[in-house]
């Protein structure tokens, strides 16, 4: 870990929401497991908090830090570091951080409530979608320099991914309910990494159900080791690609 | 007086039926089988020891009792049928029965029943036969805590466990099969008990069940079958206390009901199948006591069912607890605890005060758009559920249970 990591790591620990963050999701998680007498509801609920609460908190807070932090980022500019790794150092901190939130809040109970192929997906699953959605906070915080505006492109495209999308498959569905859909399902649903972590969890959580005709094709595809392989690599796409654009805006951008 | 006269004649009548008892084995009376029965008369005993047995099929024509020991094992070399008993009062004991032929029009077996009565067929091993044990025509049979075996493939290519047809007051006890086609194969049987099996693993059904009207099978464990267990086309079936487990597919149901009346379906367990139990055209069911535990579907009741009972059931950690395919719903649900149940017991009788919706809107549109079901569980769909569970407009509103338990019934 370098040192302007280490900087961002323990500039982000002093300001304290990510403590709360921590604090929040563990008070939840233990919370829906001690109240419910089968895990099974707790990880729904669960399931929720990582399909919403999560994205939100990540996507919000890193973008929200890193315009406050434009004057910080504008000194390390002056010094000879390169540009790349400035930014580079930034999305480590970030990510490391609300990771780290994640795993202490709601990873530890879901270790030790349901310490199955279920828990192990959710924790993994969750973690990737912080990584996704910090991602996605530093593109929406570069494409303006507008602190208001970047933040809610930032909660746009939470509530796209979280929300709307959803409503837009449906609508196609029934549209197009008397057409053989079930493979473009899978090609549009892998557009919304919400939606593939949550069938992934889904093929662990409703097994029985996905055991049913069509269910068994998205079975074939999500519960293959090729199939998991091939979401996970869809996932990290999904947080390469918004970074990346984000990172060659960032080395040409006139500060 | 006439008491005593009463034990002289029972003690005359046990004499009378003693029979002699006959050795089969190397070294013994007799080498093989076939001639032992020539041999033996009614009532006598055929003591069969140790080694395998290659005497084509063996037909039992006299009332004896036959009696392997030490892992007798008659062989079919996967051509003819093994053991056929055609006689009355027969029993068959501690054999290894394998390797029976393969036609498909006479339907060769391990052990095949003809026409008869009062024959006991128990502990024996039954492995890669074309079918296990096969009754036809006959009445007041016993098989009991067999281990049937095989290793089909395909549906075509392999025979059923148990098969019985057009038979009455049969006892099917504590048979173990696997890898047949149907474990257990009731056809035109009347009057007979089915209580204690284990059929795990058949290729088709568990369990095949038509047109056997006053049967019962009881404390049965079916798992893991092609396409569960199917009761069609019959009246008044009693099915108490068994495990239907891990029966996954689109075609596959723990139980499928189709033209069923006057049955009673008791204290079962339907646990992670894809569907527990489905329901066609079945009237004046008592479904009571049952546990529906992780399953993608609890029940699913089609509208041609009429005046079937739910009740007193435990639902827990379904996908959907019930689904229908159309509007008409003539059947009642009461007192049964849903774990998605959300309300409230003010006067805490143990009775929730708001009636409980169990049909979700999702449960519908998967019904009609199975793709759908991709996008289950995300929050658009929580929220068109929520909305419906409090005003329905697209389920039909008395498809409801008016006294949802608050907590899980004991039972």
């Amino acid at each position: 870990m370098n040192r302007v990591t280490k900087f961002i790591i323990l500039d982000i620990l002093k300001n304290k929401i990510i403590l709360i963050y921590t604090l929040l999701l563990s008070i939840l998680s233990w919370g829906v497991f001690s109240v419910e007498d089968n895990s099974t509801k707790g990880i729904l609920t669960l399931l929720n908090v990582i399909l919403l609460t999560v994205p939100l908190v990540s996507v919000i807070f890193s973008t929200i830090y890193l315009y406050n932090s434009s004057e910080f980022i504008e000194l390390l500019l002056s010094q000879p570091i390169p540009r790349e790794k400035i930014w580079r150092s930034l999305f480590f901190g970030l990510t490391f951080s609300l990771l780290f939130a994640f795993f202490v809040g709601a990873g530890i109970p879901l270790l030790v409530y349901t310490p199955n192929d279920v828990g192990l997906m959710m924790l993994l699953v969750g973690l990737f979608i912080s990584t996704v959605f910090v991602s996605i906070a530093f593109f929406s915080s570069i494409s303006t320099r507008d602190k208001a505006k970047g933040i809610g492109i930032a909660i746009m495209l939470w509530l796209f991914f979280a929300l709307l999308f959803d409503g837009l498959v449906l609508f196609l569905l029934f549209q197009l309910a008397d057409y053989p859909i079930e493979k473009i399902m899978i090609g549009i649903t892998s557009l919304n990494p919400i939606d593939l972590a949550r069938i992934l969890i889904l093929l662990h959580i409703d097994v029985s159900a996905m055991m049913g005709y069509t269910g068994a094709i998205f079975k074939e595809f999500f519960g293959t080791a090729l199939g998991i392989i091939l979401s996970f690599v869809i996932l990290f796409l999904w947080i390469i690609v918004p970074y990346s654009i984000s990172l060659i805006k960032f080395k040409q951008k006139d500060l | 007086m006439t008491r005593w006269l009463h034990i002289i004649f029972l003690c005359f009548f046990f004499f009378q039926t003693y029979g002699r008892t006959l050795y089969v084995g190397a070294g013994k009376e007799f080498v093989s089988i076939k001639t032992a029965i020539q041999k033996s008369k009614n009532g006598d005993s055929i003591v069969v020891w140790g080694g395998l047995y290659k005497e084509e099929n063996l037909v039992i024509d006299k009332s004896i009792t036959l009696i392997g020991k030490k892992e007798a094992t008659l062989d079919g070399q996967k051509k003819y049928e093994v053991l056929s008993i055609k006689a009355n009062y027969v029993v068959v004991s501690g054999f290894k029965v394998q390797r029976s032929g393969y036609a498909t029009l006479t339907d060769p077996c391990g052990i095949k029943v003809y026409d008869s009565h009062h024959v006991i067929i128990t502990n024996n091993i039954l492995e890669d036969n074309f079918f296990g044990i096969y009754l036809q025509y006959s009445k007041h049979c016993i098989v009991k805590d067999n281990k049937l075996r095989a290793y089909g493939t395909e549906e075509q290519q392999i025979g059923n466990g148990i098969h019985c047809w057009k038979s009455d007051s049969l006892q099917i006890i504590g048979n173990d099969v696997s890898g047949h086609r149907d474990g257990i194969y009731f056809e035109f049987v009347t009057n007979s008990v089915i209580w204690r099996n284990c059929s795990i693993g058949n290729i088709r059904y568990g369990l095949h069940f038509m047109f056997s009207n006053n049967d019962a099978y009881i404390s049965n464990i079916f798992k893991n079958n092609g396409a569960g267990v199917a009761v069609m086309f019959t009246q008044k079936v009693k099915m108490f206390h068994n495990t239907f487990e891990e029966n996954w597919g689109d075609a596959a149901y723990g139980l499928m009901l189709k033209e069923i009346s006057d049955s009673y379906i008791l204290g079962n367990t339907f646990k992670k199948n894809t569907t527990g139990i489905y329901m066609e055209g079945t009237n004046r069911i008592n479904v009571e006591k049952n546990s529906f535990i992780s399953n993608g579907w609890g029940m699913k009741i089609q509208a041609s069912c009429m005046d079937n009972t739910i009740t007193k059931n435990n639902f827990l950690a379904n996908t959907f607890d019930v689904s229908t395919n159309g509007s008409l719903v003539l059947n009642t649900f009461d007192a049964n605890y849903w774990d998605k149940y959300e309300g409230y017991d003010l006067n805490k009788d143990n009775i929730g005060d708001v009636p409980y919706h169990p049909l979700s809107i999702f449960s519908i549109i998967v019904e009609k758009t199975p793709p759908a079901m991709l996008l289950f569980r995300s929050f658009m769909v929580a929220l068109l559920d929520k909305s419906e569970k409090i005003i329905p407009s697209l389920t039909p509103d008395n498809f409801i249970d008016n006294k949802p338990a608050m907590c899980a019934l004991f039972l």
